[in-house]
């Protein structure tokens, strides 16, 4: 990977958008990178927006804002529309296909498909549709190590939760390997 | 060392303040900095500390002045126009001396504004805000782990000089994760401080206390501002805080403050690459204003820009530092919108050309 | 030779300001022996307001903190929430309590906050000139109602007894009256009561004083205490209003 990546996250609320940066920070974090994630907490949340940036990087963070992005992860139509343009050239477009219905109209760009949330209905839960989206991330950036991705849910899921860990590692590796 | 954790901004000032000794929170909803509340709900019942969601700000800060009077450690939090609300209690506070440490994560105004980030509340924290001749001291992180050591200092500065103590970020600081180390040997910092004055009952052992900001003798209240005045002169000399960044060689300096100031260091790297040296001045304590440091460089740097996420507020303090030495320019962005770093360069560049 | 009137020892030995005929030094009195008799000196904190009492923090031997003007509910809570052994009393007038303070001492109350406030009722602005309070009676002339307080430009006087009764978290509520003897005598067990309801850890408890004001009333000291008898009480009756039987 580069010496930074810059990641934007968007979709709907309740994809589980911002659980899902927070993830791959907690992720970087643990490979000892310096990491920032930053929610949109504007007044767009209260639309059904969400978006999150997520910073990675080598050397310390700057500025946690992203003007533009090395990879972009969309869950909707909506957030292709308004983000499709900050994505640096070279960069990488992840979609879900199951949930955009439209194609990258850059060329500038490596756009990837993945019907992450009919993947998900399939494993019997759309909540999975996130960290499918994020196997594809890694798959492509190598952005993180699978096994930090692990020790990652460990520490933010709640213990209760911790019986899930199986099926979202499960999760992560049919992303991994569409 | 402690183990990294991604924490938010917001609920790292409220760990910082309970591991400062801070058992007593008292405050109302605002976003953006609302979880600091959620944070204290949870955890001070659980360490036998006391949360008051209060009636109004207004209230939030005289509910402060009360646990102040009674010496213990207490912190509340807000955002601007709840910070406007709580004006009144910060003055009654810096009249009765009174130790505190307030939150504001500004939003921008004026009026209700918007949520999104901001730093237009500079003149109202560092110039007084509310009636009378007094200060805030106000410290400006600009990272996560910075929010953590800031507060447990305010906590120990607040108490050492009897003065309110204000940490001031934005939304992106109040909401960003990022990692934060709870350094043991940072918290044994923390300093007990014998409130001798504190109104906890004289349990008739010896004269009692009385809290107040009234003085009706003009003479008598005089005095009382004159030793205002010399604590805070003693403040400004012993603390003081500034980064200082790059500046030994820089042709430009930029000066910015909290989530600004990181901004600028991205923008230092690119000008590199275009070889333009450009250096950071980043107060970290607002009030003092780290006048020396733009003194000293002003012998060097050909010219001077304040960045800041207002009309231009920090600048004239900074104006007032170089005075006169060297050309001082402003840029910002207002209303929520966050200066880009292409447009901080441009800024840089146009200036040279000059 | 026996000693048969002092000082008590909770009321500090100074001269007080208020004006000849004022009451309020009666009800400083009142919480003085209410303090030395349930002996709680040394762990009470007394808020000062703002308004004629603004320094009464002179006149009491306790702790003292003096609040901003209608604040002293909100400050009484951080007092007590440090320190919840300490006993807590709020001394406030009807502007300080009625008008800018409204949202404190309601709020306070509804919380259930273990204090105790000592609510004197004047029915006017005595430190800044005879203005209206909320608690001014209709027809009441003062400096800014000099025609009298009329309904359809000044509203209604307000009765906060009545209005705190309807909270679940104020448990003791009662009014009484400086205007003879037999009242003060009645004020003295209502005030030492709610120090008790305090003490026992009941609730927010509050007494209101019905007092005179002959300076800003424009009447001698006995008209005034005649005043309060025949105008005030009629529409701020006396009596117990909760936590008559309450066991302390």
């Amino acid at each position: 990977m580069g010496i930074q990546q810059d990641i934007i996250i968007a979709g709907f609320g309740g994809q589980g958008i911002l659980s899902a940066g927070r993830l791959l920070a907690y992720a970087g974090m643990l490979e000892n990178k310096n990491v920032s994630w930053l929610p949109s907490y504007g007044p767009e949340m209260r639309g059904g927006t969400a978006n999150c940036n997520v910073i990675i990087s080598e050397e310390p963070v700057g500025s946690p804002i992203l003007n533009s992005a090395t990879t972009l992860v969309v869950m909707n139509g909506p957030s292709l529309d308004k983000f499709e343009g900050v994505v640096e050239k070279g960069g990488i477009i992840i979609i879900d296909s199951s949930l955009v219905d439209r194609k990258v109209k850059r060329s500038d760009v490596e756009a990837c498909e993945i019907p992450a949330t009919m993947m998900a209905s399939d494993m019997g839960n759309l909540t999975y549709a996130n960290i499918i989206m994020l196997g594809k991330l890694i798959a492509k950036t190598a952005i993180i190590d699978k096994s930090n991705f692990e020790k990652a849910l460990i520490k933010v899921l709640p213990p209760k939760k911790h019986y899930m860990i199986p099926e979202e590692m499960k999760a992560l590796e049919l992303g991994m390997s569409y | 060392m402690g183990e990294k954790l991604l924490m938010k901004g917001n609920e790292v000032i409220a760990e910082a303040a309970l591991r400062a000794g801070c058992r007593h929170y008292f405050g109302y909803p605002i976003t953006p900095q609302t979880e600091i509340a959620h944070y204290m709900a949870k955890r001070m019942p659980q360490v036998n500390g006391t949360f008051v969601q209060a009636e109004s700000e207004v209230a939030a800060i005289n509910m402060v002045y009360g646990a102040a009077s009674a010496g213990v450690r207490v912190l509340t939090s807000s955002s601007s126009p709840g910070i406007s609300l709580k004006q009144e209690g910060l003055s009654y506070m810096a009249g009765a001396e009174l130790p505190a440490v307030v939150v504001n994560i500004v939003r921008c105004g004026p009026g209700l504004g918007g949520i999104l980030p901001a730093q237009c509340d500079y003149f109202q924290t560092v110039k007084g805000g509310g009636h009378g001749d007094y200060k805030i001291y106000t410290l400006a992180p600009c990272s996560v782990q910075e929010l953590y050591e800031l507060t447990v200092d305010a906590f120990n500065i607040s108490d050492r000089y009897r003065i309110v103590t204000m940490i001031m970020g934005d939304g992106i600081l109040g909401q960003m994760m990022e990692a934060v180390e709870f350094r043991d040997e940072h918290e044994e910092k923390v300093i007990p401080y014998d409130k001798d004055w504190a109104t906890t009952g004289t349990q008739m052992k010896r004269d009692k206390n009385v809290v107040t900001s009234i003085y009706i003798n003009p003479e008598v209240l005089e005095k009382h501002n004159q030793k205002l005045q010399a604590k805070y002169a003693t403040i400004a000399q012993e603390e003081t805080r500034v980064e200082v960044f790059n500046c030994e060689e820089a042709d430009i300096i930029v000066t910015a403050f909290g989530t600004v100031a990181r901004i600028v260091k991205n923008v230092i790297k690119l000008a590199e690459k275009e070889g333009i040296k450009v250096g950071l001045i980043r107060p970290i304590t607002l009030w003092p204003f780290p006048d020396a440091a733009f003194r000293q460089y002003s012998e060097t740097a050909k010219a001077f820009l304040s960045v800041e996420m207002n009309a231009g507020q920090m600048v004239e303090d900074v104006r007032l530092a170089v005075n006169g030495k060297r050309p001082v320019y402003f840029y910002g962005r207002m209303g929520g919108m966050v200066p880009a770093q292409s447009e901080i360069l441009n800024k840089i560049k146009e200036i040279l050309a000059k | 030779m026996a000693v048969a009137f002092k000082k008590p020892h909770a009321l500090a030995d100074a001269s007080m300001h208020y004006c000849p005929g004022c009451t309020h030094g009666i009800v400083h009195r009142l919480i003085a022996e209410a303090i030395d008799e349930l002996g709680i000196e040394g762990k009470t904190i007394g808020i000062s307001p703002v308004g004629c009492t603004y320094n009464n923090y002179e006149y009491f031997n306790c702790d003292m903190v003096q609040a901003a003007h209608g604040r002293a509910p909100a400050v009484g809570t951080g007092v007590k929430r440090a320190n919840p052994d300490n006993v807590v009393f709020t001394y406030q007038g009807d502007g300080d309590l009625a008008a800018i303070g409204t949202a404190e001492i309601i709020h306070a109350a509804a919380r259930g906050e273990n204090i105790t406030t000592i609510f004197v009722n004047n029915a006017i602005y005595g430190m800044t000139g005879g203005q209206m309070a909320p608690t001014t009676l209709l027809d009441q002339v003062t400096t800014t109602s000099p025609y009298g307080r009329k309904p359809d430009i000044n509203g209604f006087p307000i009765n906060v007894c009545n209005m705190i009764s309807t909270l679940e978290g104020a448990v003791f509520i009662e009014r009484v009256s400086m205007h003879d003897i037999k009242n003060i005598m009645n004020a003295k067990k209502a005030i030492k009561r709610a120090f008790e309801v305090q003490m026992a850890k009941k609730g927010f408890s509050i007494v209101e004083v019905l007092s005179s004001c002959p300076t800003n009333w424009g009447m001698s000291p006995v008209e005034a205490l005649k005043w309060i008898n025949d105008k005030m009480v009629p529409i701020y009756p006396l009596g117990n209003f909760k936590g008559k039987d309450l066991e302390v």
